[in-house]
């Protein structure tokens, strides 16, 4: 096949650090969605500073009408708008910057831009007029205005599209020679993310389109058991997005900042293999306390197989921090265990996203989505506020993290401008992750309690009966109020800085290798590049003489200590559990 | 031979299909047994443990779901609060819990250490069945019964917290469960709720 689009001059531009050739439309096209990105996040996060100023029962601020129609308006926002929109810019970038190559059908893209924001302005008219008071979940028979559930499916399809789009693009890319050999290890996971898009969102026009036909009166009933299984495999597998995409921004910040290299291709694409496999059983670990299913049901799909989907993410768990240090190791940083650890650069925001993104996914969110997501540990987990105090450890000290990570690479690469806020900058992710991650102990541990998710008022106060927490509770609501403002405060940092740059930022014409510049992240003016020997020292490094510790003896120890309070915080649970009730 | 040196955002020449590294391989053989742990214990925890969300689970029309619930309190009346009726059902049977917009219908009486078959149900839309303080917690649906065998472990009077978004009195639906201990006292009411006694033994 010919290529005009190569040939016409203005089309690509060569970018002066990396050398990639960028397509003008690839580009405007991740610009669009990015941006759209940040808009929802900043919608999301003031949302989340008054729900979390209600959940604080000492504050208590708004009324119970705006504080559920504000939960729904956070949990769309957040999960949906800000997490779909920045992935459709990572699709976009991946399958063009990554490969040098052009996007396939761009006025196409642009069109399906158009639905999603379409669909995006549907969903937000019906939420905030009180047309849509149904939570995000909207389970069945709770009902939403039709508006609602269209302005979902408009999205959803564009988002579809677009996935479509990603592979058209790669298979022109293949065919057009724009690289060699396989592709990257990044664009391998931006593909995994795709594949299981194509997959959540077949999930979500089956749900949708019948509860629309419902909402409209067309079909008498949408089975309420039905429904939460198959919205979970909607809601759910698009978590499994979601880590796709958070794991090949890890790799790309990786060697990014500090030169990670990919330890062994086998190992890292296999763990993507899994979770294409073991996807679709994503839903069952909301349904483990439903009367719709079995035992065996759950156990199967619960463990995604046997845990398969758990055995990637902690192969992604050893592969992320040993890439980095075989990467520092090869740059010359290798003295002791840590020596790449103490002289990574931590005032790089790029890295030091990477680096909170990972041990707060990995500790924090990892162990205790496997612990709880446990069939029968699920008993004293599910609907507490040890589940928003879970996932806020995933999506939100994860992937959100990695995404602002990465955001702070994208505006000098793609959007040509300088960081602005550099100081801000620089403070931004720990601001962010302390925030995020008192917030998620502080639910964590007053669900622990009982205290319920999506509640407005645990005083009761007009409840027939008291309840009455111990005042331990107060003390872990006053840790998450505390965290919640922290971390808001770290999402408007970066929303100011992301805003400052894209629209009255500092352009960049060229960046000088060697010179720090105010507002461009050492690991473009300081490039990781490895010495020419790196071959000869990696073999020397994995030589039989070293033994077990091998390359990365650092890494090693890392992961016996995740593995360590893995088994711990696991096994206290199953102790906890058996001092209940017989229930079976 | 490794491959040659390359970040993720480096495309491969050539095989990538090489062995990996020693301590690679004894993580994932760690990672894979470990996994097979975690498996291994909810059928375990089935076998040996008491604790399981099991239970009899059939589909129900909501309306006689309810009907039943009523009848059944009806038949084991024996107080009332706040207009709920106090239903003590003998020990062995199959008792029933409706859940609606926005209360838990009846207030049951239980016994320490017997077992009894609790029916949850729901009549209109999704709720959460949450004891307090025990942390207790099931998905209550409509036209699903789940059937759980429970037995108290311990007396008190405890609460039924709805924790599933049911709409916008959803925080006011309290429910009550006494557990008498061996003597059949009611231990003292921790909430300060008017128990009528007139029907008690
Ligand atoms: C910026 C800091 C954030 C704060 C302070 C925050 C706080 C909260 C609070 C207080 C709740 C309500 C919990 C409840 O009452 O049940 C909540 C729910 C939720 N949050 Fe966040 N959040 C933040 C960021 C995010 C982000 C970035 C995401 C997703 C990417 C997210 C996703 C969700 C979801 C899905 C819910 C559940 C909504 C529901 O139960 O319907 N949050 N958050
Ligand atoms: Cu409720």
């Amino acid at each position: 096949m010919t290529a005009p689009a190569l040939t016409t001059p203005g089309v690509f531009r060569t970018c002066d650090v990396t050398g990639r050739k960028i397509h003008r439309q690839a580009e405007l096209l991740v610009r669009a969605n990015a941006v759209t990105a940040v808009v929802a996040l900043l919608i999301g996060a003031i949302a989340a500073l008054l729900l979390v100023l209600t959940r604080w029962q000492a504050v208590h601020l708004l009324p119970a009408d705006w504080y559920y129609r504000l939960l729904g308006v956070h949990g769309m926002n957040m999960l949906i708008f800000f997490i779909i929109y920045f992935e459709m810019a990572v699709l976009w970038f991946a399958a063009t910057v990554l490969l040098n190559a052009r996007p396939a059908a761009p006025r196409f893209g642009w069109f399906n831009f158009g639905l999603m924001m379409v669909g995006t302005l549907m969903v937000q008219w019906a939420q905030w007029t009180g047309r849509a008071d149904v939570l995000f979940t909207s389970y069945v028979p709770l009902r939403a205005h039709p508006v609602y559930y269209l302005g979902i499916i408009l999205f959803a399809v564009g988002a579809l599209f677009v996935s479509l789009q990603f592979f058209a693009t790669l298979t022109m890319a293949k065919r057009e020679r724009t690289y060699e050999g396989s592709m990257p290890l990044v664009v391998y996971g931006a593909l995994t993310a795709a594949i299981i898009a194509v997959i959540t969102l077949v999930h979500g026009a089956l749900i949708y389109v019948p509860t629309l036909l419902w909402s409209l009166g067309i079909i008498e009933t949408v089975d309420p058991q039905v429904y939460r299984m198959v919205w979970w495999a909607l809601g759910h597998s698009s978590q499994q997005i979601n880590m796709a995409a958070q794991v090949a921004i890890w790799y790309m910040l990786g060697a990014l900042t500090v030169g990670a290299v990919v330890i062994n291709e086998k190992v890292s694409r296999t763990a993507f293999v899994l979770y294409i496999l073991f996807i679709s059983m994503a839903s069952a670990h909301h349904l483990l306390v439903d009367p719709g299913f079995g035992p065996a049901w759950k156990i199967a799909n619960t463990s995604y197989f046997m845990y398969m989907a758990v055995l990637a993410s902690m192969i992604h768990g050893f592969t992320i921090p040993a890439g980095m240090e075989l990467g520092m190791r090869l740059r010359g940083f290798t003295q002791g265990f840590f020596g790449w650890l103490r002289n990574a650069p931590w005032g790089d925001p790029g890295f030091s996203s990477l680096v909170l993104s990972v041990s707060i996914f990995g500790f924090v969110g990892g162990i205790t989505g496997v612990t709880i997501g446990t069939e029968q540990i699920n008993i004293v987990v599910h609907n507490t506020l040890r589940v928003p105090g879970h996932f806020h450890s995933t999506v939100v000290s994860g992937t959100a993290m990695a995404f602002m990570g990465v955001t702070y690479y994208l505006l000098p690469l793609i959007f040509r401008r300088r960081v602005a806020f550099w100081g801000m900058a620089k403070l931004q992710p720990y601001v962010f992750s302390l925030g995020v991650l008192l917030l998620a102990m502080g639910m964590t541990f007053a669900g622990s309690f009982g205290v319920p998710r999506r509640h407005w008022d645990i005083s009761f106060s007009n409840a027939p009966y008291s309840v009455e927490f111990t005042p331990a509770v107060d003390l872990m609501l006053a840790i998450m109020g505390i965290g919640g403002i922290l971390a808001v405060t770290g999402a408007l940092m970066f929303i100011a800085i992301a805003v400052k740059s894209v629209f009255f930022g500092e352009r960049i014409d060229a960046i000088t290798r060697g010179t720090a510049m105010v507002g461009v992240p050492q690991g473009l003016t300081h490039p990781p590049v490895h010495p020419v020997d790196a071959d000869a020292k990696n073999e020397a490094l994995h030589a039989p003489a070293r033994g077990i510790m091998g390359p990365v003896p650092g890494t090693i120890v890392l992961v016996a200590i995740f593995f360590i309070a893995f088994v711990t915080y696991y096994f206290t649970n199953w102790k906890l559990l058996s001092f209940l009730w017989k229930i079976g | 031979m490794l491959t040659k040196v390359h970040t993720g955002l480096e495309s491969v020449p050539g095989v990538w299909w090489k062995p990996a590294h020693k301590s690679e391989k004894v993580w994932v053989g760690i990672a894979f047994v470990w996994c097979m742990i975690l498996f291994a214990m909810m059928p375990l925890w089935h076998w040996k443990g008491g604790q399981n969300p099991s239970g009899i689970r059939r589909k129900v029309d909501p309306k006689a779901f309810y009907e039943r619930t009523v009848a059944f309190a009806a038949q084991h009346k024996i107080g009332e609060d706040r207009g709920v009726p106090i239903v003590a059902p003998p020990p062995g049977s199959h008792i029933y819990l409706t859940a609606m917009a926005y209360q838990w219908y009846p207030i049951l009486q239980l016994e320490k250490g017997k077992e009894y078959v609790l029916h949850l149900s729901a009549l209109d839309v999704n709720h959460g069945f949450s004891l307090y303080p025990l942390n207790v917690n099931f998905q209550v649906i409509p036209g699903y019964d789940y059937g759980l065998r429970v037995t108290p472990t311990a007396s008190g009077d405890f609460r039924i917290i709805c924790n599933e978004f049911c709409g916008i009195g959803h925080h006011t639906m309290v429910g009550r469960v006494i557990v008498v201990d061996e003597q059949g006292d009611v231990v003292a009411d921790n909430a300060g709720a008017s128990l009528e006694q007139e029907g008690r033994p």
